[in-house]
């Protein structure tokens, strides 16, 4: 791998970059400061965040100045205005914010302030996932911190600019992640996506003007803002500018979350990084970007990671969690499991998902315990073609569908062999334990 | 019943937060759950109706909803053990197993003795760190059988 420069993590890799007088000498702050002390418009922090071509990095990878620029103008619009922040990493795989969080919180803080300076929000709410206690807490801690020292709140800086944060958590819903889902659960309902549109910039939360950023998307914003936004451009690929975080999980010597421009290969993130395929053996298949990516196999490491490349692959870049499954691994087991989980966190809303999500895990269930039907693998890719693309409310539906289509796809001959043989080959003996009878 | 004094002035001052009052239920449930014995019984879910003047049907939709919020009565500590695929790839299995074996609680069940609670969750971002356990509210990751048994040893 060849040498880069990195930004997103130093900080968090320093003891006590959580409080703020550390942030400070770290330099932090300086990116707020530049833009409410050199007088910049919002209209310029929008301009610089879209030279530099950033893309959101939960999962979507819309182009961030972009979506900023959406909001209405203030002078004809003037309804109260909301930045919310997505901090509800849940996609399989993908633990990248966290470390942002515990150890960087002031980044976040930030970061989100000046996304709301940019998008004249009044008000920033924070949504982190109800099991991220500790993210929760340091980033409570140092919206105090801030408070105290002028930098939320009334006239942050002196200046005219004023800006509350608040927390909020969730409580355990993976829908919840899903942009207007957030919304409904932070107004304190089901997390029920809504149809769009009309979109949050239009009517979000509450009814009112809202643009929702990954945590990761906005920790970028202070670096573009002090540095400036060619230079963000200047690293990466065309298409994909900046540095990004990578979860690395699964079958590998060295699981992490890693910083890496774009462009690099897949193989030289789990050669250099991961320290390779765990236990001697060989890669069997992977997931690009979360499990809602469609699987690439082992031949597919020399792909460069960014959005065209992947997307040219037949995946995508998804939250960058890369998840390795090595060749000892029953790809039945895999989708097994992959199949309840979007079973488990459908919202039950839209019936092709509500119900085809349920199809996918029972049939992929009976797949991997031998109970496999003749037709179940054309089943598998009727539902999936039934369920997506873009026939919901929201991606969940083709969130259950990509990755079962790639399964079907590259593995079909393994599923077969599986339904003749009415065992799964690859199936290792689990270990036994008592499970109660019927449970929340 | 009624909610402790303590907590409606907790909440008096987290509705302050939103536009809207109702934005505080979720929060309003989990530290009820957290003070109030580790679960959403049905009275407070007519409690907390009563202070965001909602329908009880409207409180249970959300509390039901949510698959952190319990709704039975669980032990005095919880395990909720990942067992997505980051997790299950490294042995997420085994770790079930054997928190079943050393508490004595069946899987999504409480031991006899009402210590233990022992339940599985989806993804709990802790991936790169499989496989691993919340107990009590705390993550414990990279967990191995020595390191679960010295986890759960020293839990009084």
């Amino acid at each position: 791998m060849k040498a880069f420069d990195t930004y997103l993590l130093d900080r968090a890799k320093q003891d006590g970059a959580h409080k703020l007088e550390s942030y400070r000498k770290l330099g932090g702050y300086k990116g707020l400061e530049k833009v409410l002390k050199t007088g910049l418009t919002p209209a310029a922090v929008i301009d610089e965040v879209k030279k530099s071509n950033l893309r959101g990095r939960g999962g979507a990878g819309f182009p961030t100045g972009l979506k900023w620029s959406f909001m209405p103008d203030p002078a004809k619009d003037p309804r109260p205005r909301y930045l919310a922040i997505n901090a509800d990493e849940s996609e399989p795989g993908t633990c990248k914010d966290r470390v942002l969080m515990e150890r960087d919180p002031h980044g976040l803080v930030e970061g989100s302030l000046i996304a709301a300076y940019a998008i004249r929000a009044q008000a920033v709410y924070i949504y982190v996932r109800g099991e991220y206690r500790l993210s929760h807490d340091r980033v409570r801690d140092a919206i105090l911190e801030a408070r105290a020292a002028k930098l939320v709140g009334k006239n942050i800086l002196g200046s005219d600019f004023s800006c509350e944060i608040y927390m909020h958590k969730g409580a355990g819903a993976y829908i919840c992640g899903e942009e207007t889902g957030l919304m409904e659960s932070l107004e304190g309902k089901r997390g029920h996506p809504r149809p769009k549109p009309p979109f949050p910039a239009m009517s979000g939360l509450w009814g009112q003007p809202t643009t929702v950023n990954n945590v990761e998307t906005v920790f970028n914003a202070p670096f573009i803002i002090e540095r400036g936004g060619a230079w963000l451009a200047g690293i990466g690929t065309k298409g994909s500018s900046g540095n990004f975080l990578c979860g690395i999980s699964g079958h590998v010597n060295k699981p992490g979350v890693y910083e890496l421009p774009f462009g690099v290969t897949a193989k030289e993130i789990i050669e250099d990084k991961a320290g390779g395929i765990w236990k001697g053996r060989k890669l069997k298949a992977w997931f690009p970007g979360g499990s809602s990516c469609a699987l690439l196999t082992g031949k597919d490491v020399d792909v460069v990671l960014d959005h065209d490349s992947l997307k040219a692959r037949g995946s995508s870049l998804g939250t960058a969690a890369m998840i390795m499954i090595d060749d000892s691994t029953s790809i039945a087991r895999v989708m097994e499991i992959i199949a309840r989980f979007y079973d488990h966190e459908s919202c039950g809303q839209c019936s092709q998902c509500r119900e085809g999500t349920q199809w996918l895990a029972q049939i992929f269930r009976r797949i991997a315990h031998g109970k496999g039907q003749p037709d179940d693998i054309d089943t598998l890719d009727a539902l999936a073609k039934g369920m997506a693309p873009g026939k919901t409310i929201c991606a969940l539906s083709d969130a259950a569908a990509i990755p079962t289509l790639s399964a079907v796809r590259l593995f079909k001959d393994e599923l077969m062999e599986c339904v003749r043989k009415q065992r799964d080959p690859l199936a290792v003996k689990q270990p036994e334990y008592a499970v109660a009878g019927g449970h929340h | 019943m009624a909610l402790p004094q303590d907590l409606v002035r907790e909440f008096d001052e987290l509705v302050k937060n939103y536009p809207e009052k109702r934005a505080a239920l979720i929060l309003a449930l989990h530290r009820c759950q957290e003070t109030m014995g580790g679960w959403i019984s049905p009275d407070i879910m007519e409690d907390l109706a009563a202070y965001f003047a909602l329908e009880p049907v409207e409180v249970y939709g959300v509390a039901s909803f949510y698959p952190m919020f319990r709704l039975r009565p669980v032990g005095k500590h919880v395990v909720s053990i990942c067992h997505n695929i980051s997790c299950d790839l490294r042995g997420a299995q085994d770790v079930i197993a054997q928190v079943c074996k050393l508490t004595g609680a069946p899987l999504h069940g409480t031991s006899q003795d009402g210590k233990w609670t022992v339940a599985t969750v989806e993804c709990a971002g802790a991936c790169a760190n499989a496989p691993m356990f919340d107990l009590d509210g705390v993550y414990h990751e990279d967990l191995d059988a020595e390191k679960i048994a010295k986890i759960l040893g020293a839990v009084k």
